[in-house]
């Protein structure tokens, strides 16, 4: 199997997934690169994640809805799912279409808000938006329930252009103006939500999106150039055919799925990095009419794709689900998933909890000396630990190769079995001498496992490993 | 005090979850305090007598103490116009002074860069606890954040010593050489061997340190002590931060219980660091800034309280003058602020005070504006 193959296969399992070990890289390279990329944007091809396993090992997931039991799930959720694009499409709409557990009346609100991700995520994007203005927990989150015809409350109105389909400008220029705002907050008057029940006694219940055509503003109004009686899904629809709105959905996908952009309140004057790789997903969004996972279709069998390894900066989500998929830990519900899952918010991302509506920041922000240090130590001694099953499997691989293997061989075999990473020259040389001063490596002994955990440790050290 | 003039130093101990300021500083005499506060209410007769008004939850005995030597600053009635009772926001606003935008910069971030410009020290601001709060966030500002200062450092998980050492000095080695590789792996590299530099400083603190002062066995307590141990270490640590476990004032239910348990931890916690410091005499150049980010509901809801408004903060430190500072807000139901009790100082007036007559820096590019320096100082 060539090696080529396999780096391929790490690098798509890594982006379009949370990675995977050496032996699901195998099968895959087996089953071809266009094959997993249609499975992989097909996840119904897959079983989805037993609820009724979580509902009998963790019924606090289910039916009570404090944040970090809410965090747990999802977590849980990424580390185990054979449909690993499925979830990872959902933190992509997430870490865009933030909604906050701070402020939601019904926290599990957002779950089933998750839920729409999942299924709708790799569709139509108009279809999505609609969701998303029809999503109890964004109708809360931006207080659309707080605009009356009489009164209009921009939050929602002004975010669905800046935040969730144009962005505000692009080569240079604005994608709409103030006036675009406030028409666009009037046509969404009356699109709310049923009126909370009291949290006590019977606890809390979900919400329900409404209409009420008594609130709703129904004079005429200019939007983008068009002027009608519009409702909400007629703004829907004018921003769909934008190509502030093809961008802006190109270079949020090339941003999260191929290599780090500028933040995005930058892109309205900084051009992307990659312009024709933009052209080319926006020309897909217009073919496919607006759909998404057509879109990352043509994106993962591209060449700037496949060119694009290591170019992105892992997410603390992406960083603490990957090193658990890769050791086999957390397979199964058991202790110790709370003080897991709590890593990714002390790495910076608090998941369900953004700082702002406006998300985390990602790249390079998501590194600082509190986050680093969290990031290199949970992720070495997940490595390290010779008990875990897939460090295990890694040591066994090596072991096969012969009675003894060379310090370069343990190094290189050992990023090999991390999804093919690769090192600076000068990185790999101290690390291979690392590992000659320490030693002949006979496979054969105890202490083998020790020295190949000890690597991966070093490994995971570097700063060529915070990339995927 | 030396000959030579000691750097002013700040600590923070950051209330998360939003303090009942009701049942902290409490209008005892006032009959509207007992009639909003049928259930969570703290009996007269127990209350700390400051005057014959107001006086302190019974908890807080160690901060009277304090307090009665002229030590604390009350700052009654803080907040901030148009307040949120989110609590993720309202302390968002408290950590950038930004009420009307979402800032991504700390108050405490953009004093450390002015501290040390050139970052010729990557220890002058430290946190204490796991993730780094906003309020020390800036770019291109190293801050150390220390979950357990006993065990902290880069690869802690090698157990064995010589192979962990083996390991760090690799980890030097193989960081050194990204400084220059493009931006990116620059910042990488930097931020890296800043923490393991700030890490191999901060593990020497420990063993250096002795002391009479018995801390309680509580986060808090021993947060507290940890800063206490890296002041004296004299490492120049100007900033160091730390917070109370995530949402713990955050009293919804089980208030009396729970708040009484908090408030003897913060309150011993804190009076035993400025005791410690004392014994030292390394107490002279310390303030230290407690504050939440929000008061509680001036109304009860049966065993707890709900988010509201107008807070407490206190300032205490052998360089504070002591005393009552601001109005307590009225509780009288035409005066509230939906239910809750009307902010009269503003926080960011409290922090121009600690900037400027505290730690010498100009005040007005880290609050945003310009504000009334309270004369606690």
């Amino acid at each position: 199997m060539a090696d080529k193959d396999i780096a391929l296969m790490a690098h798509l399992m890594r982006r379009a997934g949370f990675g995977a070990t050496y032996e699901e890289l195998e099968a895959r390279v087996a089953n071809g690169y266009e094959a997993t990329v249609e499975e992989l944007l097909n996840p119904e091809s897959q079983p989805a994640i037993e609820r009724d396993v979580l509902m009998r090992y963790q019924p606090q997931w289910v039916s009570q809805a404090g944040l970090e039991g809410q965090q747990e799930e999802w977590t849980f959720r990424m580390i185990n799912t054979k449909r690993p694009l499925e979830e990872k499409i959902a933190l992509f709409w997430h870490q865009i279409f933030c909604t906050g557990h701070a402020k939601c009346e019904y926290p599990k609100q957002q779950q089933i808000e998750f839920d729409m991700f999942r299924t709708m995520g790799m569709g139509n994007f108009e279809h999505l938006l609609m969701g998303l203005a029809t999503d109890p927990a964004m109708v809360f989150y931006l207080d659309n329930c707080m605009s009356h015809k009489d009164a209009i409350n921009e939050n929602w109105g002004r975010e669905l252009l800046e935040l969730f389909s144009m962005g505000v400008g692009m080569d240079g220029h604005a994608n709409y103006s103030e006036d675009d705002v406030k028409e666009c907050a009037r046509a969404f008057t009356g699109w709310t939500v049923t009126n909370s029940v009291p949290r006590y006694p019977y606890g809390k219940y979900e919400a329900a999106f409404i209409y009420d055509p008594a609130d709703h503003d129904d004079g005429e109004k200019t939007f983008l150039g068009e002027t009608g009686n519009f409702n909400g899904e007629d703004i829907v629809s004018i921003i769909a055919k934008q190509p502030g709105t093809a961008r802006f959905v190109a270079r949020h996908l090339y941003n999260f799925f191929v290599a780090d952009e500028p933040q995005v309140p930058a892109w309205q004057n900084t051009p992307p990095r990659d312009p024709e790789a933009i052209k080319m997903l926006e020309d897909e969004y217009y073919r496919s009419n607006y759909n998404i996972g057509s879109m990352l279709s043509v994106l993962f069998n591209s060449d700037f794709f496949k060119n694009a390894r290591f170019t992105k900066v892992k997410s603390p989500t992406e960083t603490v689900v990957s090193t658990m998929r890769l050791v086999g830990d957390f397979d199964m519900p058991k202790p110790g998933m709370n003080a897991m899952t709590l890593t990714i918010r002390y790495m910076g991302q608090d998941l369900l909890n953004p700082p702002t509506v406006e998300g985390w920041h990602t790249g390079r922000e998501w590194i600082d000396s509190g986050t680093l240090v969290e990031r290199i130590n949970f992720t070495a001694d997940a490595v390290g630990n010779t008990s875990h099953r897939g460090v295990q499997n890694i040591i066994n691989r090596l072991a096969s190769e012969g009675e003894t293997i060379s310090p370069e061989r343990l190094v290189d075999g050992c990023l090999e079995m991390l999804g093919a990473y690769e090192l600076a020259e000068v990185t790999r040389t101290e690390l291979v001498d690392l590992a000659r001063n320490e030693g002949e490596l006979r496979t054969g002994t105890e202490e083998f496992g020790q020295r190949v955990g000890q690597m991966l440790q070093s490994i995971v050290a570097t700063t060529e490993y915070l990339f995927a | 005090m030396t000959s030579t003039k000691k750097d002013p130093v700040l600590v923070v101990l950051q209330l998360s979850g939003g303090n009942d300021a009701l049942n902290t500083l409490i209008p005892y005499s006032d009959p509207l305090y007992l009639d909003n506060r049928p259930n969570v209410r703290i009996e007269p007769e127990r209350v700390l007598q400051i005057n014959d008004q107001i006086g302190f939850n019974p908890a807080m005995g160690p901060i009277k103490r304090l307090y009665d030597e002229g030590k604390v600053a009350v700052i009654q009635g803080i907040g901030y116009p148009n307040p949120s009772r989110s609590h993720f926001r309202s302390m968002d606003i408290w950590h950038t002074c930004e009420p009307d935008k979402v800032g991504d910069e700390g108050w405490l971030g953009r004093a450390l860069k002015d501290l040390d410009p050139q970052k010729e020290n990557v220890l002058t601001g430290v946190n204490f606890g796991r993730g780094l709060p906003r309020a020390l966030v800036a770019p291109g500002v190293p801050v150390a954040s220390v979950g357990n200062l006993e065990t902290y450092g880069v690869l802690t998980g090698i157990e064995i010593e010589e192979q962990r050492s083996k390991a760090l000095d690799v980890f030097s080695r193989v960081y050194s050489p990204m400084i220059g590789q493009g931006p990116v792996l620059d910042y990488f590299a930097q931020t890296g061997l800043d923490a393991l530099e700030g890490a191999d400083i901060l593990s020497t603190a420990p063993s250096m340190y002795s002391s009479t002062v018995e801390y309680g066995g509580d986060v808090v307590a021993q947060y507290m002590r940890n800063i206490a141990q890296v002041h004296l270490a004299g490492l120049g640590t100007r900033v160091l931060y730390t917070t109370a476990p995530y949402n713990s004032f955050d009293t919804h239910a089980g208030e009396i219980a729970n708040h009484t348990r908090l408030w003897t931890e913060a309150s011993n916690a804190v009076a035993d660091f400025h005791d410690d410091l004392k014994e030292h005499d390394a107490g002279d150049n310390v303030i230290t800034l407690v504050f939440t980010e929000f008061g509680r509901r001036v109304h009860d809801n049966g065993s707890g309280t709900d988010h509201g408004s107008g807070g407490v903060a206190f300032v205490i430190g052998d360089a504070v003058k002591g005393g009552l500072y601001g109005e307590y807000p009225s509780l009288e139901e035409n005066k509230l602020l939906e239910g809750d009790l009307h902010f009269n100082n503003d926080f960011r007036s409290l922090y121009s005070a600690l900037l400027e007559k505290w730690m010498g820096l100009d005040a007005k590019p880290i609050v945003n504006g310009a504000f009334e320096q309270m004369d606690f100082i």
